[in-house]
């Protein structure tokens, strides 16, 4: 090959690499412009789909829990607070063997099964850089024993934070209630949106009656996070608004005299201020731990206080119906009076029993010799039966009904807390409804002396009793006194909810009604002297037996209490009001075959009304043990 | 010294700073340009980690180093060894399926004692040399007598370090070897025949492929298929890059890459982390400067004196460009997701060093005139 033919084929060389390398630059070029048309469409087309997913990315919205309203009694002593509880919590991302780790701590702190469960169960939840709880309220000692040894756990570390406290107890729990956790129906009755991040709602009570008022509304944070969800700044606040403490009407101080007055029963007081409805105690015996709910309560626990024969869990006061018996009578006479049944004066004789005409059965009355003539004082004061058989008989059912309602027979008081029955107030409508059967006379005579279908509940009783007091006036029985917003700093006072006077024709007709009270408590015969006659006040009473289903009218009468099995014995009942003249407080007690009610609910009763109209000095109240 | 260089002819007198170095001053520019972007880059990605920028710093300078040990040789010396580079990485690749680490499932790694490194990282350079070497040697234009051994030069390599598995660097490996080829004046028609036996090839390949090679594939075709899995990458890329917009969210405020939604924000997924920082006037420019990079190096190629420094030097511009268009094409959602860095602004070691050698070359080719052409 010669030095030309090189240098040509040098030169097509050369110029082949050239064009190549060119259309190589070229074919760059477009590539470059396709990358760049790529960066246009994500970065200016896309550019606000894409931003709104950037932010989505790294916002997170954060609810701030509110700090929950404080419950308070009348003067101010603690029912309801939030105290320091300590934690032990365990970042399951720090601790690599988390088991051996509990094994390890249980050593120092008890750990039951049922913690371990908890802690396992929670951890699912939670994300795994965050602390989740293997203990709640440690004792000071656990706390300490902890800290010394700290050392030896690292990812475990103990949290102080708040916790539903009860310094009462067991004497408040039918009345304060409890918090527990929060469930899907919880949710959906409350508003999912205000309790992202609220750990405990109100579940029973004062809690749950005005659970949105304890709450207080959620704060919010926008807070930055990374990819695993840790939250590194706020972008936004929005502070929670604490939840409002509540001042009750209850007397604290009251309802331990009431509830240790009926210690050993099941019963139930109900304790009212009659000129303003406002619920002095309210007890129901036997009570609960409430604090044993507010973590949860262990399967065991609650199957025990479930299958406990004294039903601990069943609110008495509000939800337990009893035939009134003879605390009906007081009802029963102004009625016959007002209906011109019966004059105050017009004496009836007593056989010991009461015939209808063309019906074989006797009607007995408590008192088998019988009492003689009666006037309408001497029946209530001794609680005679064939009077109020003969004045029932008289008015019919329908006339009795009638005015029955007035007394708050039949219907919910519209008390503010849940869980409340309504009883029942018998009538032809009821039963024909009810039972599907026609209404007998013989039903009516029952109906005189507060037996049979018609039932009470021991707060429909106390507002009765509220309603003779004040000559047919009183109000609304309430727990709430006054709404403290603690953010406001303002304290606003609960409106009264006047009941509508019970229109009497002859308003003397109270007097000679509370006249027969006040002859139960203080003269000779009367069912509750022994109760009445060495009080410092004159007190208005009227006892009262519901009998047990189980015993008819058939049976021999009243027998021998001390000699039945305690299921088969009859309520005692008692109402009362005090001072007569001018009722300060009005009262009903229950005890659940207690016999009877002179012997048994009126002495009960008795140590609430001298404990709230002697106005001893305030005792420091002590804290409620769990007995 | 002797001021005329008797091997080179040069007065190194007369020459510049850059020149005296046997450095190219256009093309080093663009490199310290986009260097100095990469660790304002990776400084923010890493959210401000010095260390980070300190151990890449001296990676760069090692790499630097190389560079210009590389510049100083001259293209000649490189012809030379050419065949022995070659045959030296092909045994270490065939040692690193014997002895290699394994890490990842893939087995790419060859421990020294000293330093581990990955020969296929060296063959990238090797493949073209041993190319432009034999073409060279040979002539340009192989014809049907001389094809099959380029094409074996080419395949041996690529079938071992497809066989790690590293399907990306075979590819890459593949494509540098075909460049020197195809700007050794391959005919047209032979082209159109390779890529006809590459389409025929794609089901073939599918069905050789390991699970996490496909899902690949899968994910890119449809990257919502696993949005928390490996669709993941590509999803929060797109959002770092779009959420950027024109202007781009500032230096240090990309929350994509600093909160680490965006994986591999300082390697792999950098330029995604860039343009969220910069906007679409950062992400042009720096795709300007990657552009200008690549027509240096093929503007030094064209002015290759032999036909073994072009076909080297076209071959290495090329492939740069490459590089740079997987990565960003993988990164903005064009492409699918496969294991390739974005040359001069990942964050990491070994593919710094076969970078920076490659660029030595390319200055060698710039600085190493000969005042009469062979």
């Amino acid at each position: 090959m010669g030095n030309f033919d090189r240098l040509r084929d040098l030169y097509a060389e050369r110029r082949s690499f050239f064009a190549r390398t060119l259309v190589a630059l070229a074919f760059c070029l477009l590539l470059m412009l396709l990358l760049l048309w790529r960066a246009f469409d994500l970065q200016i087309l896309q550019h606000e789909q894409l931003s709104t997913r950037s932010n989505d990315n790294r916002m997170r919205l954060v609810t701030v829990p509110p700090v929950r309203g404080l419950i308070f009694d009348r003067n101010g002593v603690v029912l309801a607070q939030n105290s320091p509880a300590y934690v032990l919590e365990l970042v399951p991302e720090q601790v690599e063997d988390i088991e051996a780790m509990l094994d390890a701590l249980s050593a120092i702190v008890k750990i039951d099964p049922s913690d371990r469960e908890r802690f396992y169960e929670r951890r699912k939840r939670t994300p795994s850089y965050r602390g989740v709880p293997v203990r709640t309220r440690l004792s000071f000692e656990e706390v300490a024993r902890f800290q010394v040894n700290r050392h030896d756990f690292p990812g475990v570390d103990v949290r102080a934070g708040l916790t539903r406290e009860y310094p009462l107890g067991k004497s408040m729990s039918h009345l304060v209630g409890y918090v527990g956790g929060v469930t899907e129906r919880d949710l959906q009755q409350f508003g999912e949106a205000d309790y992202r991040g609220t750990t405990h709602i109100g579940k029973t009570g004062i809690e749950r009656q005005y659970e949105e008022l304890l709450h207080g509304s959620t704060g919010a944070k926008i807070v930055e996070t990374n990819a695993t969800g840790r939250p590194l700044r706020d972008l936004d606040h929005r502070p929670a608004n604490p939840g409002s403490n509540l001042h009750l009407t209850v007397d604290a101080r009251l309802q331990l005299v009431a509830k240790e007055a009926l210690k050993g029963y099941e019963g139930a007081i109900v304790a009212l201020d009659p000129r303003n409805g406002e619920v002095l105690a309210l007890v129901s015996e036997p009570g609960f731990e409430p604090r044993h709910f507010v973590d949860g309560i262990s399967h065991e626990r609650y199957r025990t206080l479930n299958n406990d024969p004294r039903r601990p869990l069943y609110n008495r006061a509000l939800a337990g119906t009893y035939p009134p018996g003879s605390t009906i009578k007081p009802v029963m006479a102004m009625i016959a009076l007002e209906e011109q049944v019966v004059s105050p004066e017009q004496r009836i004789y007593c056989p010991g029993h009461f015939e209808l005409p063309n019906v074989t059965r006797h009607y007995r009355c408590w008192k088998r010799r019988g009492h003689g003539w009666m006037d309408l004082e001497r029946a209530v004061a001794e609680s005679c039966d064939v009077y109020f058989y003969k004045i029932a008989h008289e008015l019919g059912i329908d006339r009795i009904e009638k005015m029955l309602g007035w007394f708050s027979l039949g219907q919910e008081t519209g008390i503010d807390l849940p869980g409340e029955r309504a009883g029942i107030a018998p009538s032809r409508a009821w039963k024909r409804a009810v039972r599907g059967q026609a209404w007998y006379p013989g039903e009516t005579l029952n109906i005189g002396i507060g037996q049979g279908v018609m039932t009470m509940t021991p707060l429909q009783v106390a507002l009765m009793t509220a309603r003779i007091g004040t000559r047919g006036g009183s109000a609304t029985p309430h727990v709430l006194r006054a709404i403290e917003h603690v953010d406001e700093g303002r304290t606003i006072a609960q409106a009264q909810k006047p009941l509508p006077d019970i229109p009497i024709a002859n308003p003397e007709h109270w007097s000679k009604v509370h006249d027969s009270m006040v002859a139960t408590m203080h003269s000779p015969g009367g069912t509750a002297l022994s109760v009445g006659q060495d009080a410092a006040y004159r007190i208005a009473g009227k006892t009262g037996t519901s009998q047990v289903a189980g015993l008819s009218q058939e049976d021999e009468v009243a027998p021998d209490t001390e000699s039945l099995p305690k299921h088969l014995r009859d309520h005692a009942l008692f109402m009362a009001f005090a001072p007569a003249d001018d009722p300060r407080i009005a009262v009903a007690v229950i005890v659940e075959h207690g016999g009877s009610g002179g012997a048994v609910a009126a002495p009960i009763a008795r140590q609430v009304l001298d404990a709230w109209l002697h106005e001893g000095p305030v005792e420091v109240i002590a804290q409620d043990t769990a007995s | 010294m002797n001021p005329l260089s008797a091997e080179t002819g040069r007065d190194n007198r007369s020459l510049g700073f850059f020149a005296r170095h046997y450095l190219d001053g256009p093309l080093l520019a663009l490199i310290v340009m986009l260097l100095s972007v990469s660790l304002a880059t990776l400084y923010s990605a890493t959210g401000n980690d010095g260390g980070a920028l300190w151990s890449q710093l001296k990676r760069l300078s090692v790499g630097l180093a190389v560079l210009v040990v590389c510049a100083r040789i001259p293209p000649d010396g490189y012809r030379a060894i050419a065949p022995a580079i070659y045959a030296g990485t092909l045994l270490l690749l065939v040692l690193v399926l014997v002895f290699g680490d394994a890490s990842k499932g893939a087995q790419r790694w060859l421990d020294l004692g000293i330093v581990r490194f990955q020969p296929s990282e060296l063959m990238k350079l090797a493949m073209p040399m041993a190319v432009a070497a034999y073409l060279h040697a040979t002539g340009v234009a192989p014809g049907v007598r001389r094809l099959p051994v380029v094409l074996l030069i080419i395949a041996l390599p690529a079938a071992l370090v497809g066989a790690q598995p590293d399907l990306g660097t075979a590819l890459m490996i593949t494509m540098s070897g075909l460049i020197a080829l195809y700007l050794g004046g391959l005919r047209w028609r032979w082209m159109l025949g390779f890529a006809a036996t590459a389409m025929a090839a794609i089901p073939l390949l599918w069905f050789n492929m390991h699970d996490y090679q496909r899902s690949r594939v899968l994910t890119f075709l449809n990257p919502e298929r696993d949005p928390l899995g490996a669709g993941y990458h590509i999803t929060q890329s797109k959002i770092a890059i779009g959420s950027g917009g024109a202007l781009g969210k500032g230096w240090g405020e990309g929350t994509q890459a600093r909160l680490d939604f965006l994986p591999e924000s300082h390697t792999d997924f950098i330029f995604a982390a860039f343009a969220e920082e910069t906007g679409l006037i950062g992400a042009g420019l720096l795709l300007l400067l990657y552009f200008a990079l690549t027509a240096r190096c093929l503007i030094i190629a064209l002015r290759g004196q032999e036909t073994f420094q072009r076909l080297l030097g076209g071959s290495l511009g090329i492939i740069f460009f490459c590089y740079v268009f997987i990565n960003i094409g993988m990164v903005c959602g064009l492409l699918p997701v496969v294991g390739v860095p974005l040359p001069l602004m990942s964050f990491g070691g070994t593919s710094i060093v076969s970078l920076m050698a490659g660029f030595g070359i390319l200055m060698s080719i710039q600085t190493h005139r000969k005042l009469v052409p062979s």
